[in-house]
């Protein structure tokens, strides 16, 4: 990157933007790794500027906030494990370029599909039985969650960004609604732990560890969406009706039953990551108990250009800065916006630099003409 | 594909390597102070009823954890924050806290953390976090678990697992005398009518907590301005600025000359500076962002429980499973008047106080207020928690309202609607 610019006549433009042909990984590799650097250094300055923490302390506390003991490691796969649930969920949707930004309230209904089993059959049917409806009505309610949207685009065409993005706030509000219902006590605006002294309906714990399930559960379905994506022949249909849709009515693809399907197993996937959070995790339903992973899903998925593989390490990365930044604030008695402020210009840097491995810069060295090089 | 696979891992390999390289150990830096030879906590701090001297050696045998919901942004945590500092400094004791804590398994989760931590002592401030706090007591038998307005501890029966809270009706009170007397004030100024004395109050739930609390300020007020009314309405959060900015404005026009609130934020406070509408506050004062309209703010000082539930930690004995502070332990507290109350209040106030501390004034007296016309003579009130909200304790004996009573609970369970008050929305 020599910055040796010659000077140059009237107003050339200094450099072109070029895109790559392919790159070598341990370029990109490079690129990245440069990126995140970058961003660590940016954080430091920031931080001594703004606060005058030492930013190797923070650096310090960020891990140990991910990693810090055995619960903590433990608390850090979990959530990357529903983190990646989430992500594999939306992936099939986008890769066929349907725009499922809908993950929040496909988890949200899930979620209360599960709640809604725990505390209407409390008392009136076995555990089994009951974690078996949890089961069937949490991906259920996630699937037609799904379908409503993909109905709508696959026989009337409408915007399918608007129409699951507006599907999260009803989810939402039935929440809302359900928590009002149930809420103990009366008027408090909150249900807490379901059945805590039965524990009935409470998703079984594995090998005695309270946090295995969700990690089992994500580990099985990242397999099952990788040999779906590569090898299936729905997997096949999604690419290429995400490749042209005229393409794939030209060979026979039925699109909107490839829509239709493809969303039904999106919302499925959803309702499990909702039904894990609330029999498994939290052991109740509130508004935000998807604390805005549907959202954050969408990130991983795009970062790891749809690779399930890739997003094991994108979603932990991501919540390895969400544990780590929550870490800083309690440490350094540092405002919580103040890790939003870092995982931002991390995640910033990280995305920018997908960029530079796209395309490169060309500098002007002798042009004469004013004409344009074309890219 | 591959290719991208083993470059982020690689990526991330050095990301970690790169971190983990930065420190030494991953010692967690507790905000506590670890000054030895504190000062033996004076008396007017002193917890109820606890009359050993405690000492400093004993205590050092404490690790206190503390969970807040939200951070120093909002009034309710700042002020368990600052009690739980001047405790632990008092005391000597090392502390870690924990801020912006949700009330879901991240409860939990925090709880168990400070556990491993080796804290024995750690207490919760919000309501919704009591759940939590009773797993992680099942799971650490060893530990203290405290929770600020829970009500679940006298039914869990779990001889690790305690509720807390004070008599703040009792501050409620005195502010609404203070309220009574602005209101006073601005009848005899001519500025408005007796009948337009209508009072606002914006609330977060229409849950025993806030109804006992405007209750309580609005039997204050009428006790000296006997024609006042007041406008409830609620936001549904705890902390939801917005909400609780628009609620006042919302008070404000439709009439109210006074705000007061039960919600955490500075929304009603500066909605109600902007408009020049005289404001009584919670938790703390308001006078530096507020000084033009601040009348004075009710408190309830975490202070003294946690000096008497850490000596008991110390000393090895049983914390009450329902601890109820009140003004003669120092619990609740009015602040500073503001420069804007009425004359004489600083008098009237300190007389009701020594009333109230002497048993002569009790704030819910049955005669000084109707349900539906008729006075209240008996009411069962829901005081055990289950999900059938039954009322199964009687609560009105001797001529009144028996709120937070020792043989009941420490936290609210006044869930009446009385006479005077009108309720704009119960959406929540």
């Amino acid at each position: 990157m020599s910055n040796a610019m010659k000077k140059e006549k009237k107003r050339e433009p200094r450099f072109h933007i070029v895109k790559r042909e392919s790159l070598v990984w341990y370029k990109a590799m490079s690129i990245r790794v440069i990126a995140i650097l970058l961003a660590l250094v940016v954080c430091g300055i920031i931080t001594t500027i703004t606060t005058g923490i030492n930013p190797l302390n923070v650096y310090e506390s960020m891990v140990a906030g991910a990693f810090g003991s055995t619960r903590k490691t433990w608390i850090t796969f979990q959530n990357t494990s529903i983190l990646l649930l989430i992500s594999l969920a939306l992936t099939p949707a986008f890769k066929m370029k349907f725009w499922n930004i809908g993950g929040e309230g496909q988890v949200l209904i899930g979620g209360l599909a599960s709640a809604v089993c725990m505390i209407y059959l409390e008392g009136k049917v076995p555990n089994a039985v009951m974690i078996l409806c949890m089961i069937i009505a949490s991906i259920g309610a996630g699937m037609i969650w799904g379908l409503i949207p993909a109905l709508f685009k696959a026989k009337w065409n409408t915007n399918e960004t608007l129409s699951t993005l507006m599907m999260n706030y009803i989810a939402t509000q039935l929440v809302a609604f359900f928590v009002i219902l149930e809420e103990v006590p009366k008027g408090s605006g909150k249900i807490g732990i379901i059945n805590q002294n039965s524990n009935s309906g409470w998703l079984p714990q594995l090998f005695g560890s309270k946090y295995l399930l969700a990690i089992v559960v994500a580990v099985i379905i990242t397999l099952f969406m990788a040999i779906y994506l590569r090898y299936s022949k729905h997997g096949y249909e999604i690419n290429v009706v995400g490749e042209s849709e005229n393409t794939a009515r030209y060979v026979g693809i039925k699109v909107e039953k490839v829509i239709i399907r493809t969303m039904m197993l999106s919302g499925a996937i959803c309702g499990l990551a909702g039904l894990l959070l609330v029999g498994g995790i939290n052991h109740t339903i509130t508004t935000t108990i998807a604390g805005g992973e549907g959202f954050t899903a969408v990130l991983v998925s795009w970062m790891s250009k749809f690779n399930p593989f890739t997003m094991i390490i994108s979603s932990l990365l991501i919540v390895f800065m969400e544990r780590g930044a929550g870490e800083i604030s309690t440490n350094f008695g540092l405002n919580h916006s103040y890790s939003d402020i870092l995982t931002g210009i991390i995640l910033f840097f990280i995305i920018g630099c997908e960029f530079f491995i796209s395309y490169q810069l060309q500098y002007c060295k002798k042009t004469e003409k004013s004409g344009k090089e074309e890219a | 594909m591959k290719k991208k696979l083993i470059s982020l891992l690689a990526v991330v390999a050095l990301t970690v390597g790169t971190l983990a390289g930065c420190g030494g150990s991953g010692e967690q830096a507790p905000a506590g102070n670890e000054t030895s030879d504190a000062a033996e906590s004076d008396d007017s701090t002193e917890a109820e009823g606890d009359d050993a001297a405690e000492n400093t050696a004993a205590a050092s045998n404490v690790k206190a954890g503390f969970i807040f919901l939200h951070d120093e942004n909002s009034t309710y945590d700042l002020n368990f924050l600052n009690g739980a500092k001047e405790a632990c400094e008092q005391m000597g004791i090392e502390y870690i806290t924990k801020t912006n804590i949700p009330e879901g398994q991240e409860c939990y989760e925090a709880a168990c953390e400070l556990a491993d931590a080796g804290c024995n002592f750690i207490f919760a401030d919000s309501f919704g976090h009591e759940d939590y706090m009773i797993e992680a007591a099942k799971e650490y038998p060893e530990v203290q678990f405290c929770h600020a307005t829970g009500t679940k501890a006298h039914t869990e029966q779990l001889d690790n697992f305690h509720n807390a809270f004070a008599s703040i009706y009792d501050g409620r009170y005195l502010a609404g005398i203070v309220a009574g007397m602005k209101l006073n004030e601005m009848i005899d100024n001519g500025d408005i009518t007796a009948d337009q004395a209508k009072m606002g109050y914006v609330g977060a739930f229409t849950y025993a907590e806030v109804i006992s609390g405007y209750t309580s300020f609005f039997l204050g007020a009428r006790s000296v301005c006997p024609s006042v009314t007041m406008e409830v309405t609620f936001t549904g959060s705890w902390y939801d600025e917005t909400a609780e900015k628009e609620g006042a404005n919302k008070l404000i026009q439709d009439g109210c000359v006074l705000i007061s609130q039960h919600a955490d934020s500075m929304g009603a406070p500066t909605a109600c500076e902007t408009a020049g509408v005289p404001n009584v506050s919670y938790n703390g004062s308001t006078a530096s962002a507020c000084p033009n309209t601040f009348l004075v703010s009710s408190k309830i000082n975490w202070a003294p429980y946690f000096i008497y539930a850490m000596n008991c930690v110390a000393n090895g004995t049983a914390i009450d499973t329902d601890w109820c502070g009140s003004l003669e332990t120092g619990s609740v507290e009015l602040t500073e008047l503001g420069s804007a109350v009425a004359e004489g209040t600083q008098e009237a106030i300190d007389a009701a106080k020594a009333d109230l501390i002497a048993g002569n004034v009790h704030v819910f007296d049955t005669t000084t207020f109707t349900v539906e016309g008729a006075s209240l003579d008996s009411y069962e009130a829901d005081v055990d928690t289950d999900a059938d909200y039954t009322p199964d304790h009687e609560v009105v004996s001797d001529g009144y309202f028996h709120e937070s009573g020792e043989e009941f609970r420490s936290a609210p369970y006044f869930d009446v609607q009385i006479d005077g008050i009108t309720l704009l929305d119960t959406a929540f």
